[in-house]
């Protein structure tokens, strides 16, 4: 991509998308931040049992892979990797960038308190594992109400267990296992934050989505995205197409076209749906697998635990005309 | 009656979960596809051959307030085509009905 060309996609975002998408790409931008501290308590509060398995889960990660970052300075880090490849959306997202970052550091010391207002500032890129299966147990509800529902409940946990913790205290009562585990938590997080303080997580770059005209829908990071994920392209492509019930191609600059309008956030729904089906390890939840193909079955095999499953092939499906016939004959004509 | 008959009765090592995986065919498919403009379409596949989609499609129609049709598929057999986005108001509807949430499959963004 040559400069004059990036300025110029620039300028048509701009004119094109307007204040509106101006709006909605900052609060999304905030939401991410806080949510990361919020991701760490949840976890606390959620998966008590999985708490051996997840500080195993920290030591057994190979450092350098990309996908899985440690605290907001890789992720920083990530995220200029993504600005740096694509940069039409730079200069917003670097501006945005900076403000976000001086907000998080005002607030971090103030994060106990602040637990009422988190439910609602969070950025649902940062999905768990344990979302991840919720919602996969849910079928395929409406993905962002469920999770508006997980996250305000688990802020209410939160805020009760730091309650609860000093209650104990004045009292001649025993204590009981969840005030412990809090405390062991709260002096753990005291002690080294690295250990208890910020887990890995399976990120992945939101993909950088716009319109393309007005029937196409430009998916400029898929190959970045499917590197991440250790999938082929093709597969994820055939899967996005095979959800959206369409079709599209892949520009020479690897960029995905689809045809129809998608938001960003739509794509985000598709693509968590295929990490779930076809990159978690359903045994040990680990994004760390690999896909193969034997005799026409795809077999998922995880790198951490070792198993193996087969995952179900891509389907179609029924897909309804939607073009005109006259349009289509002249298609097939030429 | 020899001691261990019990044990021809229930074999713990058998692969449950992987059966279920085994026939997807099962599944009631609810898509959506995108048509000029905001316009979309929602299409039901792989009723059980037990309901009589004529009256299905009727009662959907009726319900959601929206027009449908009937398409036949070679592969497919019958397909509810319905107009709009109905895809959670179809699951909801099929699960009062009594069918069983998990076998209903919902694509699409």
């Amino acid at each position: 991509m040559s400069d004059a060309e990036n300025d110029h996609q620039n300028n048509q975002n701009n004119l094109e998308e307007g204040n509106s998408e101006e709006l909605l790409f900052d609060p999304s931008l905030k939401k991410k931040k806080k949510k990361k501290n919020k991701v760490v308590f949840e976890d606390e509060v959620e998966q008590r049992a999985d708490i051996e398995f997840q500080f195993e889960d920290q030591s057994d990660y190979p450092a350098p892979v990309p996908l899985v970052e440690e605290n907001n300075e890789t992720e920083e880090n990530n995220e200029d990797d993504e600005m740096s490849i694509f940069a039409d959306t730079k200069k917003k997202k670097k501006k945005k960038k900076e403000i976000v970052d001086k907000e998080v550091e005002e607030e971090e010391p103030a994060e106990t308190t602040d637990f009422a207002d988190l439910p609602r500032m969070k950025k649902k890129k940062k999905k768990t594992m344990t979302e991840f299966i919720a919602q996969l147990n849910d079928g395929v509800e409406d993905a962002t109400r469920t999770e508006d529902d997980v996250f305000a409940t688990d802020g209410e946990h939160v805020d009760k267990e730091t309650k609860v913790e000093d209650a104990w205290l004045n009292s001649d009562r025993d204590y009981t296992y969840p005030e412990l585990l809090g405390r062991v938590f709260h002096i753990l997080r005291q002690n080294n934050p690295e250990l208890a303080g910020e887990k890995r997580r399976y990120t992945i770059v939101p993909p950088a989505v716009h319109r393309e005209g007005n029937k196409k829908t430009i998916f400029a990071n898929v190959a970045d995205i499917c590197k991440r994920m250790h999938r082929q392209p093709e597969h994820v492509i055939q899967f996005l197409f095979a959800e959206l019930g369409t079709s599209g191609s892949i520009d020479g600059a690897q960029r995905l076209i689809i045809k129809g309008r998608f938001q960003q956030k739509q794509l985000e729904n598709v693509l968590r749906r295929y990490i779930v089906e076809y990159v978690t390890c359903k045994t040990c939840k680990s994004p760390d697998t690999i896909l193969t193909k034997e005799s026409r079955i795809f077999f998922q095999q995880c790198e951490s635990c070792g198993s193996t499953r087969s995952v179900s092939a891509i389907k179609t499906g029924f897909k309804a005309q939607t073009e005109k016939r006259a349009a289509q004959r002249r298609a097939a004509a030429v | 009656m020899s001691a261990i008959q019990n044990l021809n009765v229930y074999d713990p090592f058998a692969d449950t979960g992987e059966e279920e995986a085994g026939q997807p065919q099962g599944y009631i498919h609810i898509r959506i596809q995108q048509r000029n403009g905001r316009k979309t379409l929602t299409t039901v596949q792989g009723l059980p051959g037990e309901y009589d989609q004529k009256k299905l499609l009727k009662a959907f129609k009726k319900e959601f307030a929206c027009n449908g049709t009937l398409v036949q598929d070679e592969e497919l057999g019958q397909v509810i085509q319905l107009q709009g986005d109905q895809r959670l108001k179809v699951q909801n509807f099929l699960s009062e009905e009594g069918i069983d949430k998990n076998i209903i499959k919902i694509h699409g963004f």
